[in-house]
């Protein structure tokens, strides 16, 4: 069922309007470069669901394409602040954003269960905290077998989950390694799938703790070499810490943010082009 | 006079506050109790830290799925390359989470936030009201359950007036609750917060009353500079102790590993 396409062409069919979609990587393999795909095809009125929402969320929500957040930490780690989504959530700019908020442990669980189609998932988790108040998708549930009190989140089934792998082979069967975070179950519990990986290949060679994706559970794969940048792939770049630094400055404010979404990412392309445009250089692996 | 580490008064507060920590990481690893659920920032470098000064050495867990990374320099996230390249295993987030924290498999978790509140619970959620906050923080992330799971939670955070408050405006993650019996009524598995180290000194729990109450102060720290820099009526230990300055070699040890 997977087919190799061009990324473009992946948005294009399977990223509608309306739809609720994750784009996961746990800090490794995020998939930068579908964000901006999806940002430059105007796509509008998204549930977006991510762990660890970060720069490319922020993109997302500054140049509108959001109104609705599901999330458990929202920040640039080791910086700071997501200045785009602070603004949509304490001012309502570009327009009001409603948030799910969850614990890491939550999202996960709620991953899990939607890959093993299950309605909900138990954890031990977020008693005593003030998350359960305003976040409706929380709830006790006592244990059928020992009467114990656990907690139960509802299964996460986006509509389209976006991941970043290494690599994939001719027949779209798809490997990753290294961090692989929550991505397995993000594409599984996804009624579509999109992958973007650094290079096709004719065989996948094993590689200590990977995790493959058999092509019959991804409905699209993309060739886009360093389409995790400024995130990484491991074996083929390191993290370009730098880039991450220099966000901050870039969407502190709304007109600067725009300025560059307009110049970088909505008159570009491909992100080839965009790294150009930006003046990137992606951080080599040793 | 051999054995005796020179003392230097040149180091900054995070410098203390590190050094402390990785201290504490030391004496809780001889203890039998190695394993760190580890984060970014200061606790990540005061685990490091301790891995590299003390035998037996504490063991890192990552909650992006590391566990026993041995990084030469310190990772700005939890994800960095070195972290995985390092481990002696990775897994997937939804297994560190359910199969290594939540099962009790954590001996010492660490936590950070905007505001901490006397019974040692924190927020790192939103400043004032959640539906229309004044600032809107990163969120709770995977701290509710290292403070409800691991076997015990160290805080580092600089202490403030604005920081150290009576009550959180949020309560991302539970310490003590609002008191005695609370984290048994919750059902909490771990042992929570005992110690929180700032750049004045160390709180610990009260035994009695949970309240975090000042047990030792950095060199030169004055009880009346600990009451001025917190928000509720601080409580101190019977025994108020000093606590050892950074020596030379902890120092040399810290700032190799910063410049590495």
């Amino acid at each position: 069922m997977s087919r190799i396409s061009s990324l473009h062409d992946a948005v294009a069919e399977l990223v509608v309007d309306g739809d609720t979609v994750a784009l996961e990587g746990f800090t490794h393999l995020i998939p930068h470069a579908a964000g901006h795909e999806i940002i430059r095809q105007g796509r509008r009125d998204l549930h977006l669901v991510r762990m660890t929402p970060d720069m490319v969320y922020d993109q997302l929500i500054g140049a509108g394409c959001a109104t609705k957040l599901t999330f458990s930490w929202g920040g640039n780690p080791g910086v700071g602040s997501l200045q785009r989504f602070r603004d949509a959530v304490e001012n309502q700019w570009p327009h009001p954003l409603e948030i799910e908020e969850h614990s890491h442990a939550g999202m996960a669980t709620r991953y899990a269960a939607g890959a093993a189609n299950l309605p909900f998932g138990i954890l031990r988790g977020y008693v005593g905290t003030g998350l359960p108040e305003h976040t409706s998708t929380i709830t006790q549930i006592e244990c059928p077998f020992t009467g114990e009190s656990l907690t139960a989140v509802p299964a996460l089934r986006p509509d389209v989950s976006i991941v970043h792998a290494q690599r994939a082979d001719r027949e779209g069967n798809v490997q990753m390694w290294g961090l692989t975070g929550v991505q397995k179950e993000a594409v599984l519990a996804a009624k579509r799938s999109i992958v973007t990986v650094e290079e096709i290949v004719d065989h996948l060679e094993p590689v200590p703790y990977s995790v493959v994706l058999p092509w019959w559970v991804v409905t699209a794969v993309c060739e886009v070499p360093n389409g995790a940048h400024p995130s990484f792939a491991m074996g083929y770049s390191v993290r370009d810490n730098a880039f991450y630094k220099a966000w901050d400055a870039v969407s502190k404010d709304r007109e600067s943010f725009t300025a560059w979404i307009e110049q970088h990412v909505l008159g570009t392309t491909t992100y080839e082009e965009f790294r150009r445009s930006a003046g990137v250089e992606v951080p080599a692996s040793v | 006079m051999s054995d005796v580490a020179p003392i230097t008064e040149d180091y900054t507060t995070d410098e203390l506050m590190i050094v402390n920590a990785a201290r504490q990481l030391g004496a809780l690893a001889a203890a039998g109790r190695p394993v760190c659920f580890v984060g970014i920032g200061l606790p990540s470098t005061a685990a490091n830290l301790a891995r590299r000064l003390y035998s037996p050495a504490p063991v890192l867990v990552y909650e992006s799925g590391c566990i026993g990374s041995k990084p030469t320099r310190l990772p700005l996230s939890i994800g960095d390359g070195e972290l995985g390249e390092t481990a002696d295993a990775v897994v997937s987030v939804p297994e560190i989470f359910a199969y290594w924290l939540q099962a009790g498999r954590i001996d010492v978790g660490f936590l950070g936030g905007a505001q901490l509140d006397k019974y040692a619970n924190i927020n790192s959620t939103v400043i004032g009201d959640y539906e229309h906050p004044s600032t809107r923080l990163p969120g709770a992330g995977g701290a509710p359950e290292i403070a409800a799971s691991a076997g015990a939670v160290m805080v580092i955070m600089r202490q403030s007036k604005r920081a150290f408050v009576e009550r959180c405006d949020f309560r991302s993650s539970v310490g003590y609750g609002d008191g005695p019996g609370d984290r048994q009524r919750f059902g909490l598995q771990g042992g929570g917060p005992k110690w929180v180290i700032t750049d004045l000194g160390v709180l610990e729990p009260d035994p009695v009353t949970c309240e975090l109450t000042m047990v030792a102060l950095h060199p030169g720290v004055s009880r009346e500079h600990a009451v001025a820099a917190t928000g509720w009526s601080l409580q101190f230990a019977g025994e108020v102790s000093t606590t050892t300055p950074p020596t030379a070699g902890e120092l040399d040890a810290l700032r190799v590993l910063q410049a590495a």
